[in-house]
């Protein structure tokens, strides 16, 4: 048992790497999600072409694909990347390419008054986007957004097989040194199915927390 | 480095060999994940709490964690309690688990969306539960269902790179295999990226014509 509890401390060590891939990619996934949404809505012709590029680029290959691309392509046209930095990019771009779609659908669904009303009241475009239109918005992103984060959360596992040390590849690891297998994979399930509960826990509290006051101006 | 025409266009026929394998590893992990889904979705229903909670509990479980981890445990430890998969039926029994969790939500707002009017008809033509099931419920639950099932396909063929991980030799593990081989990766994974690409753009394109043949009547 003395044993185990080194190899548990491995495991967690992953559990940390884990834990800042998945909110690093989450960082470059919300502004990618944001740029990629409001450009998609942009009234220039050619920003809306360049975000619909890389929204159907990221969704239409597989993250795999990017993520192998981004590790062992890249360093050969000259942009060499760790391992973590391969990770966090393919996972963040990817995961971000979903996030523009959500971010898009949830700000076409602000009804058409309330732009009317900003112009009616004088508000700049900025001063819309900013106190109008994203306050409301933002509340309809944040379920898929949760669900978003999530998906990240095991698409992180991935990153083991480009030799990042993550929970899955510690598990792995404590599989090859013991010959142990339902150990090491059943607590890490087990650790995985606990942070996305509380991802989607911490999502739901920030739901019910921003569309205080948001009631009266949904129908 | 320089793309280098001669050499992929000579690795073509391994990666297609690939691509037989990652379409056989979606098409097999969908039908397993259509019906795991809808017993999954079924059980869910139940209204024996000592059914519906532990299901209930297991798609939760299922959803929030790696398909890649669940993989490793499906071709690791079930030769362990003596049952040993080959990795590519390891591979499609994990797909369609993982995906079964989610074709169940989509099952379960179908068969939300049937008007309760028709559970009580069925009552009152004294129809048996499974009459029910397979005579009015599902026949009006399925056709407004088939294009969200038919994304959750889309999702699944873009994940079998995973399989690659437990040895199936599909498209991901054969580019790896032929770039290790010549020491070359530029080619086969920008190339890999290429297949990817187009065939999701030729299911996107038949997902919008199911969408549209599938349009629910208002």
């Amino acid at each position: 048992m003395a044993e185990w509890s080194g190899y548990l401390e491995l495991i967690l060590q992953g559990a940390l790497v884990t834990l800042q891939l998945t909110f690093l990619g989450m960082v470059v996934a919300l502004i990618m999600a944001f740029a990629g949404g409001l450009g998609r809505l942009s009234r220039q012709w050619w920003v809306r072409w360049l975000a619909t590029g890389y929204i159907e680029f990221f969704r239409g290959t597989s993250v795999f694909v990017q993520l192998f691309w981004a590790y062992f392509v890249l360093p050969l046209l000259g942009f060499p990347l760790s391992p973590l930095q391969a990770g966090v990019l393919a996972l963040g771009l990817n995961v971000g390419a979903y996030g523009a779609e959500v971010v898009r659908g949830a700000i076409q669904s602000v009804p058409k008054e309330q732009y009317e009303a900003c112009t009616a009241l004088n508000l700049t475009s900025w001063q819309r986007m900013r106190h109008v239109i994203l306050p409301q918005a933002f509340v309809l992103m944040l379920p898929t957004f949760g669900n978003n984060a999530i998906e990240l959360l095991k698409g992180t596992a991935v990153v083991s097989l480009i030799s990042l040390s993550d929970m899955t590849f510690q598990a792995q690891i404590v599989r090859a040194q013991t010959g142990e297998t339902a150990m090491p994979f059943l607590t890490i399930l087990v650790l995985y199915f606990a942070i996305s509960t509380v991802i989607s826990t911490a999502i739901r509290g920030l739901e019910r927390h921003l569309s205080r006051g948001l009631d009266g101006t949904r129908s | 480095m320089e793309w280098d025409w001669a050499f992929a266009v000579k690795i073509v026929p391994a990666l297609l060999d690939g691509v037989v394998i990652t379409i056989e590893a979606t098409l097999l992990g969908s039908v397993v994940a259509m019906a795991m889904g809808m017993l999954f979705a079924i059980l869910r229903r139940s209204r024996n709490i000592f059914v519906s909670a532990p299901v209930g509990l297991i798609v939760d479980f299922i959803r929030g964690t790696p398909l890649l981890v669940q993989l490793y445990f499906l071709f690791y430890i079930l030769p362990d309690i003596g049952l040993v998969l080959s990795p590519l039926v390891a591979g499609v029994i994990g797909l369609g688990l993982h995906y079964g969790t989610y074709t169940a939500e989509v099952y379960r707002a179908g068969i939300d969306n049937v008007p309760s009017g028709q559970w009580e008809a069925a009552k009152a033509a004294n129809l048996t539960v499974p009459q029910t099931w397979c005579y009015i419920i599902l026949p009006q639950a399925i056709p407004p269902m088939i294009p969200a099932l038919a994304n959750y396909l889309v999702s699944m063929f873009k994940e079998t790179p995973l399989l690659a991980a437990i040895t199936v030799l599909e498209l991901m593990n054969q580019a790896r295999s032929v770039a290790n081989f010549h020491y070359r990766y530029l080619e086969p994974m920008t190339l890999v990226g290429v297949f990817f690409l187009v065939i999701s753009v030729i299911s996107v394109v038949l997902l919008r014509r199911l969408e549209a043949r599938f349009k629910p009547e208002v």
